[in-house]
Formats: C-alpha cells, structure tokens, sequence
C-alpha cells in the first residue's frame, strides 16, 4: 500500500479523541485496589451478577437476532408505504432515555399494561423477572443490529442472487447460501454491537425488571448499587472486569470474523 | 440655571418612577442573593420546589438550582467536588460522612419523616400491617438497603420479626413509591411524604410505632461554596423560615 502523508491537525484531533476515550478508563485502572481485586471479583453476589449479565445479554442478543434479521431484510428489501416511519420507529430505542423505555415496556407489558393484563392473565409476569431483563435489554439493542444490518442487506449485489436463482435455487435457499454469507460480517458486527450494549444495559432494565440480586440485578445494576452504597471498590473491580470481557470479545471477533485489521 | 431645571426634573420624575412598595426588593441588605444550588434528597423534592417559589418571590436576585438524587448519591457527587452550596440529606448517617470528610459545616435539622407501607388506592389486598408484607401472594417492593429509606425499612421489619421476599430492591424511595402506583407491586415501605406527594395514586398504611423509624433530615453549608453567605441564609430560610410551611404541607414533621 502507498503510505500517504498523514495531516498533523487530523492525527492531533485523533489523538484527543482516543485520549477521551482512554483517560476515565486509565482512571478506574488507576483507582482500582488491585490488591482485593479477586477477593471482590469472587464474592458469591458479583459472580451471581457476572452470570445473569452473560446470560441475559445473549439470550437478549438472540432475540434480536431471531426478530430483528427478518426485520432488516423486510426494511432493504420489501417497498411499501410508511418504510421510512418503521425505520423511525426501530430506531427509537436507541436515542430514548432507556428509563423511559423502562417505563414505556412497564406501561405495555407490565401487570396493568396495555398487553401486559392479558400476559397476566396467561400467567406470565415479565417485570420482576430474568425475562423482563432480557426484554428490556432486546429493546434497547436490537436497533443496533437492525440497522446495520439493513445497510448490509441494500448493499449486497443483487445479481448474484438473480443468478442462483436463475440456477433453480428457491427465495430460502438464496437467502441462505447467497445472501446471509454476503452479509455475515454485517450480522456478526450487529450482534456483537448489540451483545455489548444489552451487556452494559442499565435504565430499562432497573425500570421495567427491578433490582433483586440473583434475579435482575445484572452487573451494571450491581456495579451501581455497590458504587453508592458501603463497596465502592467492588464497583470498581467489576466495572474493569466488564470492561476487560468487553474488549477481549471485540478484539477476537473484528480479527477472526470480520476480516479487518 | 436651565441645566440645574433639567437635574431637578430628572430626579423629580425618577422619585416619581419608584413607588414605596418597591422599596423593599431593592434594599441593598439582601444578602440572600445570586445562584445558589441546592443538592437535596429525592424525597424532599416536592417541598422543596414549593419553598423555592416562596423564598425566590421574597429574595428577587435569588435563583435556586435544585439537584435530587438518592442521599448516598449526593454524598459521593459532593465528595467528587460537584459543584453545591446546600446539601440536605434524607438521613444523619449520609450527612455524618459528608461532616467527617470535612465537607460541610455544622448541620442543622430540617425537617422528620416516618415511614408508612404504600399500597393501591383503595388498599384492595387488606394489607393492615407490617406483618402482612410477608405474604407469599403480595408483591412486596423495598428500597436496597444502601439508600437510606432501604435501611430504616430493613430496620422497621427486623423489629416487627417480620421476614419479606422483595421482588425488588429500588434504588431510591420514589422508584419504589413508582412500582406501587404502576400496579407492579401491592405495597413498598416508603416515606409518609412520599405517599402524600402521589396524590391519591397510592394509599398509605400506618406502621406501628413501636417498629416505626423516625427519620431525620440534616441540612449544611458546603464548605467549598463560593457563596458561604447567601448558602447559610438559605439554609436558615429553608430550616428556619419560609421552608417549614411548604415542608408541613408535604407532610413531614418539624423539628
């Protein structure tokens, strides 16, 4: 590759920008007690935390794989009048305060929601339940993954599709082998984006599941609680794990799936 | 001899101008003036606001900035240098870190609460008592016991011997209060004023007062203010003076 000339107002605005990003991350390190840090780590309530975060964020990253490729692919590929309102709408979540999507899931699907009372009635109780963290966690990020998919999806070269369909191949087949493989390091990308937000997912959840340990208190809940109350410290130590697991799976999956470096 | 005409006018039509019931606004011996922000429990929010539209008619060149949070969270902005003059929390125990730390000076007391059980309008489950917060088929919200109300509740319960699975462990007392009136939850330990501010969304059952916490709200200059005048005015004012109206009308308790 041709080096070219790197502009030095560009490379120093760059590096504000990195040093943004960089310094209250270098600051919890640096806070961090180091010394206690497994001891924080281990206890039986950050643990119980650290599991219903993996939990919940990939089954919430499920979800929005299962509902929202469908979606995406409607969105690039199917006209029809109010595209653009759908697309608005899908897209809410994303710039919402998320307690009051917490209050707007409440008002919806809670005991005296507008869909909620007959979920009632069926016996299902999302609030106050690992379910209803997941729901509000798919909620707030599933947008991420719709919309890059979707931009996948009007980019792929319909000709190949016409192709394998003018070899007999039938819509499900094309979708399949042509154009999921096409768009495969979008979905990766949009998941693993999505995964991370549902990770760190905090105001809905809080809202619309509660704060019980064990059950809804996922881990930016736990750091939460911890930080203002008697253990600033674990908040602190699970902060950086979070971060840490975070990181790591970004890394691994930009090299290994998406091809970039 | 024109020009002293013209001064005479002058003073004469701006004398005219200032009428006597002004006078007051514009004495020089406000000393309770400026910007002043006030960081303050979340329980105290609604009397609060209603102080300030009082105090602000009295005090023209006084403008109040509130912040409610969660005491501990007030605790830890304050520790962090967030920028307050006032600081009045939901408890002594939150204050106290705030006076060991050297943060503020001398607390006063503002105002006490107790606490009460919140349940729907129209109390449909008959909960009559803290013993019945232990029934298995009643949704049952408490704040965690990091957050003041959180504590003096656990404290309520553990002296009544009365053991309750929470659904949910809130983060401050009017998110809890929020569970009850959105028909989430049947009942929440909360603060009388609390169920007061609801406004006929939520009902109040009396706690027994053998078991009952008596809540008492400290309120402090900070030391770093710039404005250490104008914030122990307002403190008195808030303590003292126009605030204990607005503060009875929400129902706590004076001092």
């Amino acid at each position: 590759m041709r080096r070219r000339a790197v502009p030095l107002p560009a490379m120093a605005l760059a590096a504000v920008a990195v040093a943004a990003f960089a310094l209250p991350l270098v600051a919890l390190a640096v806070r961090a007690p180091w010394s206690d840090a497994w001891r924080h780590l281990t206890t039986h309530e950050a643990r119980q935390a650290f599991v219903l975060s993996m939990e919940t964020s990939l089954l919430a990253t499920a979800v929005a794989v299962v509902l929202g490729v469908p979606l995406a692919w409607v969105q690039a590929r199917v006209d029809y009048p109010g595209r653009n309102f759908v697309r608005a709408l899908t897209t809410l979540p994303m710039v919402l305060p998320p307690v009051v999507g917490g209050t707007a899931l409440l008002l919806a699907l809670g005991r005296r929601g507008i869909a909620g009372q007959y979920l009632d009635d069926v016996g299902v109780h999302l609030p106050f339940h690992v379910s209803g963290a997941v729901v509000a966690e798919a909620f707030v990020a599933m947008p991420f993954l719709v919309l890059t998919l979707e931009a996948a999806f009007r980019s792929v070269d319909t000709r190949l599709e016409d192709a394998a369909r003018t070899l007999g191949a039938s819509q499900w087949t094309v979708f399949r082998r042509v154009t999921l493989p096409l768009v495969r390091p979008s979905l990766v990308a949009g998941a693993v984006l999505c995964w991370a937000r549902a990770l760190g997912e905090f105001g809905a959840t809080i809202t619309f599941a509660g704060n019980l340990p064990g059950k809804t208190q996922t881990l930016p809940l736990f750091v939460y609680v911890r930080f203002e109350g008697a253990d600033p410290a674990a908040a602190i130590v699970l902060s950086l794990a979070m971060m840490a697991v975070s990181l790591a799976v970004l890394l691994a999956l930009r090299d290994r799936w998406l091809g970039l470096r | 001899m024109r020009r002293l005409w013209a001064v005479l006018g002058a003073v004469a039509l701006l004398a005219a101008c200032s009428r006597p019931e002004d006078a007051p606004a514009v004495r020089a011996a406000d000393t309770l003036t400026g910007g002043l922000t006030v960081f303050a429990a979340a329980s105290l929010a609604d009397a609060f606001a209603d102080a300030e539209a009082v105090i602000e008619r009295d005090h023209r060149g006084l403008s109040i900035t509130f912040n409610f949070a969660g005491s501990q969270v007030l605790v830890q902005q304050i520790a962090e240098g967030a920028p307050a003059d006032v600081v009045a929390t939901a408890d002594t125990k939150t204050m106290d870190k705030l006076v060991a730390a050297g943060l503020v000076e001398r607390p006063a007391v503002l105002a006490r609460n107790t606490l009460v059980i919140a349940v729907e309008p129209g109390n449909p489950e008959g909960i009559a008592g803290l013993a019945d917060l232990a029934r298995p088929d009643l949704a049952v919200v408490l704040a965690d016991p990091s957050v003041p109300v959180g504590a003096y509740a656990a404290a309520a319960l553990d002296h009544a011997g009365v053991t309750v699975r929470p659904k949910s462990l809130e983060l401050d007392v009017k998110a809890a209060l929020a569970k009850v009136t959105a028909g989430e939850a049947d009942a929440a330990i909360v603060y009388a004023t609390d169920v007061t501010a609801a406004k006929g969304r939520a009902a109040s059952v009396a706690i027994a007062d053998a078991d009952n916490q008596v809540v008492t709200y400290p309120i402090a200059v900070v030391r770093a203010t710039a404005h250490k005048r104008a914030a122990r005015e307002l403190v008195t004012e808030l303590a003292r003076g126009r605030g204990r109206a607005a503060l009875r009308a929400h129902g706590f308790l004076l001092p």
